[in-house]
């Protein structure tokens, strides 16, 4: 669980408790299959109306932390992370593809930990530290895990990458010296169609002895 | 004859055949690549699908006041209309279109479509009950071969077994779709395609079929896709959502983006065709393959579809006698597309299968029955020889058993095996190379990159053809306004885009060299283009730095032109590959499960330009047939006519974790002289058949349908 920065009482008014987010790890290792429905049991949680007043249907105004930049946008209290980055920020490394917490191509961290974005709401991200995979990189050097993805050809369509990178990049930020097993552990939220998997594990083992 | 356009001979080679980092990869990998689902425009709004949800019905009402009304409402169009019949759940009925994401699922939701319900069939796989319930074609025998009643009487030994897969679904990770502007008498059309310049065509055909539209110019339309997120066959067309797009965007004056829905997706933009089938096979004593009998029977939606050409590999039609009749079974599910070698991964698994029965039968060897029979394929030679290539990386004389001779713990393992073929001709292409006076080269053609590497694949060809390096290529490929090439389908892009850029560089390069030889006072015949110089092959002081050399030309730019099919222009290219793929197994006889310890495959494919990409397929391959051979069925139930699993959780598709070692030998340095081959189809076939007979091979009998999931592993062992 992500527990390193608890926010200080989120802004939504959904939650009454400093919100632990649904790390997908936890969401992989705790939940199974029926971590689709969290998202929603966890938003449904009933406000307290002494404290705080709800919010929406209408946008209400948020300001997100992504990659070490403050962002402002408005947002209905529906719209998941996902599409507050892709549709309001163009941040579109992270991808849509299932939209329901299964294939981690929208996979970005927060408070250092991989998360589904597709399966957060961009009102729950408020106050916590995110970073997408155009955040991990500069101009000049990838990340190495990125650098690895392209020595291993790693990737084919492309379109599962950012999240395989991500799910790469928390696997070698928690473990200096994971074995093949703990990388493919760490990298079962994900899925690719083309079939890269023989590239992708070498990457990430390779990239946590880069 | 040799010509000048000729493949440079091995010793030459300095790029060709080596391993290239993918030339996309660094977009891919830091997420800077945009992909059609990615395009953000200006006033940008979202498109929505309305589908049916009934598999079989006339349409008797559309209601879209509710929608009208509600909040960022932006239009909507028909694309059926009252009175029309749909065929299966999920058929488009209309596209509607709203300023936000959300707002659009708000009124799509709120489209009523009332239907006159009709009778539907969904199930394949009881072709006797299909029949009862009139869904069964009537088909006719093909007869080939010695006669079949004299070639039983020889056999001594024949199996009769019933073997089949289930229809599976592309499931594309960005899924079919498109963004349309429409400003004024221009469309751009940012879509996930294999088929960049085929969709102009496509879309203005679909358009002007429109009394309202009327007539629109294909040359009005470009098509610009730099990336797209998988195909595997299923996204050649502009479909029903891309015409509808279009016309949303030319209503609204905006741009428009409209990408499937996972559901949708997996209902309607992809299918592969189901086979099942009685198969008897007959062998001599020795294990001579002698006869071979099918009835085989498949569905790929309505229109049946899905005919196997088996006996598949082993079919000499003079020495095999053969009998084969198939059943189209028309059922009420989404339209089958094509998938990577159309109708081989099945009449793979209807032929193999049933010959490692058989062989079992015989107490022979696989790998001996296989390689005996070699003579009745189109490629002895080799064959055998990737046979042995393949037991060797495998280790089938170490870990090959007798068939259930598997011990007594409860997880047993199993060696199996596969051959297949494939064609991979080229298709057309047209390519244009220009250098720039700054030294810079381009290589333009309207292809597109699948992921497959066409932009390392043709960065490599130009490099090695003007003595540069792959960094010194500009690519560009995705766009419809450059030179035509072929849609990437059927394993025909490298062998067309490597030969008409071949072309196009030694055209270019000749218009260099008439500079450069003027320049330096010699003959161009005597000018080499190597590391990255242009220089005297009789005077080694007489050479320039590419950049000098190309400074030559003043403010002049050349453009070489190269073209697939050329007569004159060598031969660059072929068809017709062969490969072998040899599965190692366990199988728990408790739980049923099976897991994949290694899969070995060899393939030879002519000439290879990059190894790691065409390695990359092969992999990509073996995954994909981990996947249908041990997860992936499209389940439809037939009470509600529906898909029970048009999700990806329900869907099954491997992880990382489930795939096992994978070990890939591409043949090079054998068959170069033959050119290019195409990669993407041939190494898809055998993963089914040789995991299934692996399987066989582990536990001790036919599993008889894929996916060999551990319900159906148990009730075989239960059955036995």
């Amino acid at each position: 669980m992500s527990s390193k920065n608890p926010t200080d009482g989120p802004a939504c008014g959904l939650d009454q408790e400093p919100r632990k987010g649904f790390s997908r790890r936890t969401f992989i290792e705790g939940v199974g299959i029926g971590a689709g429905a969290v998202g929603a049991i966890g938003t449904a949680e009933p406000a307290r109306a002494d404290t705080h007043e709800p919010v929406g249907p209408d946008p209400v105004a948020i300001t997100l932390n992504i990659n070490g930049k403050s962002h402002e946008l408005k947002v209905e209290p529906r719209v998941t992370l996902i599409d507050a980055l892709r549709n309001r920020l163009d941040l579109t490394g992270a991808k849509k593809v299932c939209d329901r917490a299964t294939c981690g191509a929208c996979t970005v961290m927060v408070d250092g930990d991989p998360v589904y974005s597709c399966t957060m709401l961009a009102i729950e991200a408020q106050g916590r530290r995110i970073e997408t995979i155009e955040g991990i990189s500069t101009e000049d050097s990838m990340h190495p895990v990125q650098a690895q993805f392209v020595e291993h050809d790693a990737q084919q369509c492309g379109f599962c990458t950012p999240g395989l990178v991500m799910a790469g990049k928390a696997i070698v930020d928690s473990n200096p010296q994971p074995t093949m097993a703990d990388v493919e552990s760490g990298l079962s939220g994900n899925i690719c169609r083309c079939g890269t998997y023989v590239g992708v594990r070498k990457a990430v083992y390779d990239a946590a002895r880069a | 004859m040799a010509t000048k356009y000729d493949w440079p001979a091995a010793d030459d080679r300095s790029l060709i055949g080596k391993r290239h980092n993918r030339v996309d990869g660094p977009a891919k990998a830091r997420g800077a690549a945009k992909y059609s689902y990615d395009r953000n425009l200006d006033g940008m709004l979202y498109g929505k699908l309305v589908t049916s949800t009934v598999p079989h019905g006339r349409i008797v009402g559309i209601d879209t006041s509710r929608a009208e009304k509600a909040p960022g409402y932006k239009g909507h169009v028909n694309i059926l209309n009252v009175g029309d019949e749909v065929q299966w759940a999920g058929t488009e009925i209309l596209a509607i279109c709203a300023d936000t994401e959300e707002h659009v699922r708000d009124v799509a939701a709120a489209v009523t479509v009332l239907y006159e319900s009709m009778p539907h069939w969904v199930k394949d796989e009881d072709v006797e009950k299909a029949g009862e319930a009139n869904r069964v074609k009537p088909a006719k025998d093909d007869t080939k071969g010695p006669d079949l009643e004299e070639a039983w009487k020889s056999a001594d030994a024949t199996v009769e077994g019933y073997y089949g897969l289930a229809v599976i679904t592309h499931c594309c990770l960005e899924p079919h779709g498109q963004v349309v502007d429409w400003t004024g008498d221009d469309i751009t059309v940012y879509a996930s395609t294999q088929a960049v310049a085929r969709i102009p065509g496509d879309l203005a055909n679909g358009l002007s079929r429109d009394e309202k539209i009327g007539t629109v110019a294909a040359d009005s339309i470009h098509v610009i896709t730099p990336y797209m997120g998988g195909g595997f066959g299923s996204k050649f067309n502009i479909d029903t959502w891309g015409i509808a797009c279009a016309k949303l965007s030319k209503m609204t004056g905006k741009p428009v983006k409209l990408m499937l829905d996972r559901d949708e997706e997996l209902m309607v933009a992809g299918g592969r065709p189901s086979d099942f089938g009685n198969i008897k096979v007959g062998a001599k004593k020795d294990g001579t393959l002698v006869a071979y009998e099918s009835e085989t029977w498949s569905t790929g939606g309505i229109a049946g579809r899905g005919s196997p050409p088996v006996p598949y590999v082993y079919n000499n039609e003079e020495r095999l006698a053969q009998k084969a009749r198939h059943l189209n079974v028309s059922t009420n599910i989404g339209p089958a597309r094509a998938w990577r070698a159309p109708n081989h991964p099945q009449a793979a698994v209807l032929t193999m299968c049933p010959m490692e029965d058989l062989a079992a039968k015989l107490d022979m060897n696989p790998v001996d029955f296989f390689k005996k029979n070699a003579d009745l394929t189109a490629r002895p030679e080799v064959y055998r020889y990737e046979i042995d290539k393949c037991a060797e990386m495998i280790g089938w004389a170490d870990k090959w058993h007798k068939r259930g001779d598997s011990g007594s713990g409860p997880v047993k393992r199993g060696l199996g095996m596969s051959l297949h073929t494939w064609g991979g001709r080229p298709h057309d292409s047209t390519c244009e190379v220009r250098i720039q006076p700054d030294g810079g080269v381009s290589v333009n053609t309207a292809s597109q990159d699948l992921g497959v590497g066409t932009y390392t694949t043709l960065s490599v060809v130009a490099a090695e053809t003007l003595g540069l390096q792959i960094p010194d290529i500009k690519v560009n490929i995705g766009s419809s306004k450059l030179p035509i090439s072929g849609a990437s389908g059927g394993s025909t892009t490298v062998g067309g885009t490597s030969a008409s850029t071949r072309r196009a560089t030694v055209n270019a390069l000749d218009e260099l060299k008439a500079v450069v030889a003027e320049a330096l006072e010699t003959e161009a015949d005597d000018l080499v283009a190597k590391d990255g110089k242009v220089f005297s092959k009789s005077d080694s002081s007489k050479s320039l730095t590419w950049a000098e050399a190309c400074r030559k030309l003043g403010n002049r730019t050349i453009t070489g032109q190269g073209k697939q099919p050329d007569r004159n222009g060598g031969k660059l290219n072929d068809s017709g590959v062969g490969g072998v793929q040899m599965a190692d197994v366990s199988v728990d006889v408790e739980t049923g499960v099976v897991s994949i310890n290694k899969i070995a495959a060899v393939q030879d494919v002519g000439l290879v330009i990059c190894l790691e990409q065409c390695e990359s397929q092969v992999y990509g391959s073996l995954i994909q047939g981990v996947a249908w051979a041990l997860y992936e069925e499209s389940i439809y139930d037939q009470t509600t006519g529906k898909m029970l699993n048009p999700d990806m959780e329900f869907y099954k598709l491997p992880g990382a974790g489930d795939i096992g070692e994978l070990e890939v030998h591409m043949v090079q340095n054998k068959y170069d002289d033959r050119g290019v081959i195409g990669i993407g189809e041939p190494p898809a076939i055998s993963p089914g058949a040789a995991i299934s007979n692996a399987v066989a091979n582990a536990i001790g009998v036919r599993v008889p349908t894929l996916p060999l999931t551990p319900d159906k592993v148990l009730a075989a062992l239960a059955n036995a």
